[in-house]
């Protein structure tokens, strides 16, 4: 019987480039300024690297394909590097594959390492994708925005929430996460927005405007794990460890997309992988038990629906703690603290691990101006394709014993 | 050989309808006669409109009350077919649902099309006793400040003809072939070049025709003066009434040209007017339909009793009602492909189509089959091998199942700025077919601000995307939100 990943691996270091529009650095420096970063917090040598995971999106864009780019960009030993791919979920996919190679005890410290170089295109927004051969023959035109922009019509229409009031909570998401993104001197995006600007910015996709859509951006974050005692014996004395409590994963299996008992207003795996992270993670009152988090707040409307789908709030009320301030820095249960998707900005490849970067931050006490009072859990939800055929991840890490 | 008719009829108009006046405005700096012309409007193809939808449309909406296992032909009547090498009526076939085992033909290169294949049909199913359905349509460009730019329509219609349930009985008819240049349109051009109308007129309308029309009048037997309606299309003045006349054919028979409020839709436009003539033709209706087009066909129907039994398309009349104006001359101009718009880096996309792809799939994505599971009875889109039931996954217990004229429903939508789009903000969102199934699907033919949750939508056959780089261009099925 499997009993969970729960204590099983510790983040011996972590590192984050500086997210934003790099027109100075291509993926393989950015690699690298994340790398650096994590190498000295955990303080080992390249040599005693023995696996590594290696996330990117669109490759096309940027590093083509498999792990070789992440092997020649760090100098790594000839060691295994796989090169994994999930949408906009990959990072924490990179992620659980390097701690699932620790807890197997395949290797005693693996890498991951998640990058995007998005503003090499030409254009903004993100690149227009490859989807395989059949689906460009009768998929919707689509953009991001305009997929996820879905969820407010069915949002509104389950729970008769009027076209303003909804316009002015999701408003409130992203006038939030500027405020945090604020304080966070590696975020895209660092400036305070009003209320009264976000509302007025041209429309993107109905009903999403301009501040709804989170930054394309440039970047890399990386973490590194080790079993919790190697981790003890590289760290000094009365340093505080952090663990994995949970890593779920949930992939849509085309019920959205094809069966009707779905109604479009929520994400369907977000609520299974939630539900399977608390169980794995010993948490049962997540409202209460969950310090902060960062989820994957790609639009404003993901950001409030998900607040459902993870059980913070009740279903139907989410727009009631948002409007209420709840997910505020200074509220219940801080989301985004470090600016999000929205603010810190969502180089694909590395989000997930951005957010788990943020969450080690905090814990450890070295988030600096934006240091939430002795958080103990942080979660983390990491989320790709769209509301009705997605990718789901939510994580949990804590302090150790915690 | 025994009694032929016609047995079913359709149409189809594009709902958008270029306001005449907008454009002899826009254009009156160049060509200030244009003005005259500029009343009334014409009907305007969307931009993911071109013959093969039209066809499709006009079909649809003639076979709505038939069964569509008894026809064992198509021929599609246009000048303006989009693949010179590719049967287009296969295509039309496809998207109609009708049984692979049939033939089909495109007739082609003449105005006088239409008429040619509704003859041919009517010959074959005397001979054969089978259903044959007759598509016509056509979506001419005509450039910048020409008269035919204002006269033009872009429009479709559609029979059946067999020997069963005869709505219009087939009398006989007469053709004459001759050579008249009145207009031509070579290889590879997309406009017409056009002769002196005075000479068109009177050597080519008012010599031709009436031989034509008196010669299928002699072959039945039937008198001038006891045509009830008198069909011939053209947009020169009076040539109906020269052509009627001697014929000895009352004036009163003879039928609007639809050309204040369509525009003449080609090689369709024939039978759009024969179509449009039965909506409230009464038992006992003779009707001589004329088409002109290097040449003359003329063919002669008497209405039947079945007439008053017969479920009614929406016809022509239904196509009308269903309009909306059109005031934007450049937004004509930009679907009609006459204006180069920047498109952007993401109007880039390859658009290439996987061919074996597009073949292994074609059920899927030219008749909108899906699949409904034989032990769960779930209905789903795409059919799959594994059943999307909750509660089933039984594997491969789909048989196929037709989604294209099944009630549905918006879900979910929204109207997006950022994709590209040929008329933006792009619309599209979750359908959910009443009876089961779903897919995120595009929207087409919307009204900006009107779209909302739980909006009943139909689903149509329409262009998807356009590849320039190769000159393909493919179809699928988009939802129209049913306003009103």
């Amino acid at each position: 019987m499997a009993t969970g990943i729960k204590d099983k691996v510790a983040i011996l270091g972590m590192g984050c480039s500086k997210f934003g529009e790099r027109w100075d650095m291509g993926a393989e420096e950015l690699m690298v300024e994340a790398y650096l970063e994590a190498m000295a917090d955990a303080g080992i040598e390249t040599s005693q690297i023995e696996a590594a995971w290696f996330s990117t999106h669109i490759e096309e864009a940027s590093v083509g394909k498999g792990g070789i780019p992440l092997s020649i960009a760090l100098r790594l030993p000839n060691v295994a590097v796989t090169r994994v791919e999930n949408f906009c979920a990959s990072g924490s996919e990179a992620f659980r594959g390097a701690v699932y190679a620790v807890a197997a005890g395949a290797c005693d410290i693996a890498l991951a390492l998640g990058v995007e170089k998005l503003k090499d295109t030409g254009y903004g927004g993100l690149p227009t994708n490859q989807p395989g051969t059949l689906l460009p023959q009768w998929g919707a035109n689509m953009s991001a925005p305009g997929s996820f922009a879905q969820l407010a019509s069915a949002y509104r229409a389950k729970h008769g929430v009027d076209k303003d009031t909804l316009k002015k909570t999701i408003g409130h998401v992203s006038v939030k996460s500027h405020a945090n993104g604020a304080k966070n001197p590696k975020a895209h995006l660092q400036k305070v927005v009003t209320e009264e600007t976000v509302l007025n910015a041209p429309i993107i996709a109905e009903p999403l405007g301009l501040f709804d859509c989170c930054g394309v951006s440039d970047g890399a974050a990386c973490a590194i794990v080790t079993t919790p005692e190697i981790a003890a014996s590289l760290k000094g004395a009365g340093e505080r460890l952090i663990t994995v409590k949970a890593l779920q994963l949930s992939l849509s299996n085309g019920l959205e997309s094809q069966h009707n008992s779905w109604d479009g207003s929520y994400f369907h795996t977000a609520r299974i992988a939630a539900k399977r992270a608390y169980n794995e993670a010993g948490i049962t009152k997540p409202r209460e038990q969950v310090s902060m988090m960062e989820v994957h707040d790609c639009f404003s409307i993901t950001e409030l629906v998900t607040m459902e789908d993870l059980f913070i709030s009740e279903e139907g009320n989410a727009w009631k703690d948002v409007l209420d301030g709840f997910y505020d820095a200074d509220g219940g249960l801080p989301c985004q603290i470090d600016g999000g998707l929205k603010c810190f900005g969502h180089p694909i490849g590395a989000s997930g691990l951005r957010m788990l970067y943020e969450m080690y931050l905090q814990l450890l006490g070295r988030a600096g101006t934006r240091q939430l009072k002795d958080p103990t859990i942080g979660m983390t939800h990491n989320l790709g394709g769209s509301p009705s055929q997605n990718v789901c991840s939510v994580a949990v890490i804590g302090e150790s014993g915690a | 050989m025994g009694q032929v008719g016609i047995t079913s009829f359709g149409a189809y108009i594009p709902r958008l309808r270029l306001n005449r006046k907008a454009a002899a405005d826009a254009n009156a700096w160049f060509n200030p006669g244009g003005r005259a012309a500029g009343k009334g409007e014409r009907a305007m193809a969307n931009w993911d409109e071109d013959s093969i939808t039209m066809a499709v449309a006009a079909a649809r909406d003639c076979l709505g009350n038939f069964d569509r296992g008894t026809i064992t032909s198509i021929a599609l009547a246009s000048t303006t077919l989009p693949f010179s090498d590719r049967q287009n009526a296969g295509l039309v076939a496809a998207a109609c649902e009708l049984s692979e085992n049939i033939a089909s033909s495109d007739v082609t290169s003449s105005l006088r099309a239409g008429t040619s294949a509704l003859l041919s049909a009517l010959n074959g199913a005397a001979a054969e006793q089978g259903s044959a359905l007759v598509v016509a349509a056509d979506h001419r460009k005509a450039r910048a400040a020409s008269a035919q730019e204002l006269r033009f329509g872009d429009a479709g219609a559609a029979f059946v003809v067999g020997s069963e349930n005869i709505i219009a009985k087939f009398l006989g008819a007469n053709s004459v072939t001759v050579d008249f240049i009145d207009h031509f349109r070579g290889e590879g051009e997309d406009f017409d070049y056009n002769w002196e109308e005075r000479w068109i007129r009177d050597e080519g309308y008012a010599a031709i025709v009436p031989r034509a029309v008196q010669g299928a009048l002699d072959k039945t037997g039937v008198a001038g003066a006891d045509i009830t309606r008198f069909i011939l299309p053209g947009t020169l003045r009076g040539v109906q009434q020269k052509a009627a006349a001697a014929c000895g054919i009352p004036p009163e028979a003879i039928r609007d040209t639809l050309a204040a409020n369509v525009g003449d839709s080609g090689a369709a436009h024939s039978l759009l007017m024969l179509a449009h003539a039965l909506e409230d033709a009464k038992p006992g209706d003779k009707i001589l339909v004329a088409s002109f087009g290097q040449g003359c066909d003329a063919l002669i129907f008497e209405v039947t009793e079945a007439i008053a039994s017969f479920a009614k398309p929406s016809g022509v009349s239904g196509s009308l009602k269903e309009r909306k104006e059109e005031t934007n001359y450049l937004k004509f101009l930009a679907f009609n492909d006459l204006v180069e718009l920047e498109k952007g880096m993401r109007g880039e996309k390859d658009n290439k189509t996987a061919l074996s792809v597009a073949y292994r799939k074609r059920d899927m994505l030219l008749s909108l089959v899906g699949g409904k599971c034989t032990k769960c009875g779930t209905a789903q889109f795409p059919r799959t091998r594994i059943c999307v039931g909750p509660n089933c996954g039984e594997v491969d217990s789909q048989a196929p199942y037709s989604f294209a004229d099944r009630p549905a429903k918006i879900l979910s939508w929204s109207a997006d700025y950022l994709t590209y789009s040929m008329d933006p903000p792009q619309h599209y969102g979750m359908v959910t077919f009443d009876e089961g199934g779903r897919f995120l699907a595009d929207f087409t033919d919307v009204d900006l601000g009107t779209v909302d949750s739980g909006m009943e939508v139909r689903m149509v056959f329409r262009i998807k995307d356009f590849d320039e780089k190769r000159g393909f261009r493919r179809y699928f099925w988009k939802a129209v939100p049913i306003t009103g």
